[in-house]
């Protein structure tokens, strides 16, 4: 027997398309639909809701989109996997359970938990974890006391085992993005923990669909070739016991699912494309072949993958200080030489007035700012100045704030765009991986029906 | 033949802690056997010098005819602590894209015109 799951995703990150998972629906076709609400400062920002109100902590999109969408998906048949439970699954569950009641529906939700470990961490230390900074080898010591989160990266399992509790949505925090896909691929066709080119099969599939569209033609090199990326689709897999997969999306779409639109999001975010670590298993991601099956249909198989590792990556985020960004808009002629001497007069009264700062960035959009060193095409006729400053006391950002506007008639002529007011400066919250032995992680997962 | 990359090849590039990446894709062999010894770490180390602080490294991706850079400390610090106006990367990829070669004769058949 050949059985085919269809697996879609409709949200690459917090602040995706609202619609887009909406359609994803409405089309149908497909078993379970995957949302990505999660990235490393989200977690923070819901810590410190969860701290203001114990039933905040969770992605409220998500809320606003079941209301949209739970009818369907019941009668399609669709089941929702997601990150949306953010640092409160269970008060994601009771928003939910409200949503179902309002629209007279029954819903079972699955709650995944263990991966917050905020209040775990001087248990976890003395269990002789070691939390020293995973890409600096810095002491955990600088941050430990100024923490605002902490999470792992757990594994799919999780996800696979409230799927096969019969939960109709899944609700996590912080598992693996490409872990989603996997989740239900692990349940619907039964792989094992030490199925390794599977489960490396099924991670690359949540891989090149966990951004959205960036697989089916947003992103692209040639977006010119692009048609209807107005209308653009988001992604289908359409996975087989065996690890094979067909990355597509539902006709009538806009957006194209080429090799070279799958290739270009497989290489994103890609370190060593030999041994890409997830907490379910490491992927080879030199194993496989790609080919162009049909208009819109990419065939994946060969998928090689190796044991996992001993570790999960833990995701900790921190108070770093604070910073703020300004913005002036500098006309021609001699726009780019003129940008650099407004640059100069601010520098200069900032520390006239006593300012120091950590860090300062001057930068020249509509010249260089994305690409220094490679040297503009032609002569800019307007430059955006930027400017931006950082430092571990709120006081010179805030200062930084207010010796803008001034030069609009102080300074050189022919600047303007100095809109939204003076430059706030915003809290800087920084991000610290590390590593924690499996072994003193434990997952949970709790199955209840919701709604009436 | 005097080509910029972006003629033949297509990239993709997103950033990892304080580095970024670019990988770098072609669609037809001859041409990512040419790229092995053409673009090199000094090469493309060379042209993104002013934005890989702490250099280039290389994987290959023979399967994908795919070449993956790793550019070190490209994003003043990354994550939220970055000034940058790009301080994921997300334009680094086009960056390597602008990089000018002097393509051999036997491959300039798969040179593509691009719209102006």
């Amino acid at each position: 027997m050949d059985r085919i799951v269809r697996i879609a995703n409709g949200q690459g990150f917090w602040g995706d398309s609202v619609d887009a998972p909406v359609h994803l629906v409405e089309r149908g076709g497909i078993d379970f639909l995957t949302l990505d609400y999660l990235a490393e400062v989200t977690l923070s920002i819901m810590q410190r809701q969860r701290l203001k109100n114990p039933q905040a902590g969770y992605a409220r999109d998500f809320v606003e989109l079941v209301e949209r969408i739970l009818p369907a998906c019941l009668e399609k048949k669709i089941r929702v996997v997601t990150n949306a439970g953010g640092v409160n699954p269970r008060a994601c569950r009771d928003a939910l359970g409200a949503v179902a009641a309002r629209l007279g529906a029954r819903v079972r939700i699955g709650v995944v938990e263990g991966d917050d470990i905020l209040g775990r961490v001087a248990e976890l230390e003395a269990a002789g974890a070691d939390f020293r900074n995973l890409e600096t080898g810095e002491s955990f010591d600088r941050v430990r006391h100024r923490l605002s989160s902490a999470n792992v990266y757990i594994d799919s399992f999780g996800l696979a085992k409230a799927l096969d509790q019969g939960a109709q949505i899944v609700l996590a925090g912080r598992v693996s993005d490409p872990g989603l896909a996997l989740g239900p691929l692990v349940h619907a066709f039964g792989w094992g923990r030490e199925d390794w080119d599977l489960l490396a099969a099924g991670t690359l599939a949540g891989h090149v669909t966990e951004c959205g569209a960036q697989c089916t033609g947003g992103n692209h090199s040639r977006w010119w070739e692009v048609p209807d990326l107005a209308g653009v689709g988001y992604p289908v897999v359409e996975a087989r016991p065996d690890g094979g997969f067909v990355v597509t999306k539902q006709p009538g779409t806009g957006g194209m699912v080429t090799r070279e639109t799958v290739a270009e999001q497989i290489l994103y975010e890609m370190g060593d494309p030999r041994n890409y670590i997830s907490p379910d298993v490491r992927v080879d991601f030199t194993s496989f072949s790609l080919e162009e099956e049909t208009r819109d249909r990419v065939r994946i198989q060969g998928v090689r993958g190796m044991p996992a590792t001993d570790t999960y990556k833990v995701s900790f985020s921190y108070q770093a200080g604070w910073k703020a960004h300004g913005q002036l808009t500098v006309s021609g002629p001699r726009a780019r030489l003129k940008a650099a001497r407004v640059a100069e007069i601010i520098w200069a009264r900032l520390a006239a007035a006593g300012c120091r700062f950590a860090h300062t960035e001057t930068e020249f959009l509509g010249v260089d700012s994305c690409h220094p060193g490679i040297g503009a095409d032609a002569e800019a006729r307007e430059v955006v100045l930027r400017l931006g400053v950082r430092d571990a006391d709120a006081a010179p950002v805030e200062r930084f704030g207010k010796e803008l506007a001034p030069v609009i008639t102080n300074g050189p002529p022919g600047i303007t765009g100095f809109a939204g007011g003076r430059p706030k400066p915003q809290e800087i919250i920084a991000y610290w991986p590390a590593l924690v032995p499996k072994r003193l992680i434990k997952t949970s997962v709790h199955v209840e029906e919701a709604g009436v | 033949m005097r080509v910029r990359l972006e003629q033949i090849a297509w990239a993709r590039s997103g950033d990892k802690g304080p580095n970024s990446n670019a990988g770098v894709l072609f669609r037809h062999e001859p041409l990512y056997r040419w790229a092995l010894d053409a673009l090199s770490v000094e090469v493309v180390g060379a042209h993104l010098a002013g934005i890989a602080k702490g250099g280039v490294t290389r994987h290959e991706m023979p399967n994908l005819l795919a070449l993956n850079f790793i550019l070190h400390d490209s994003l003043g610090g990354g994550g939220s602590e970055s000034l940058l106006n790009d301080a994921q990367g997300k334009t680094h990829g086009q960056a390597l894209l602008r990089l000018e070669v002097e393509l051999p004769a036997g491959l300039e058949a798969y040179v593509d015109r691009l719209p102006d």
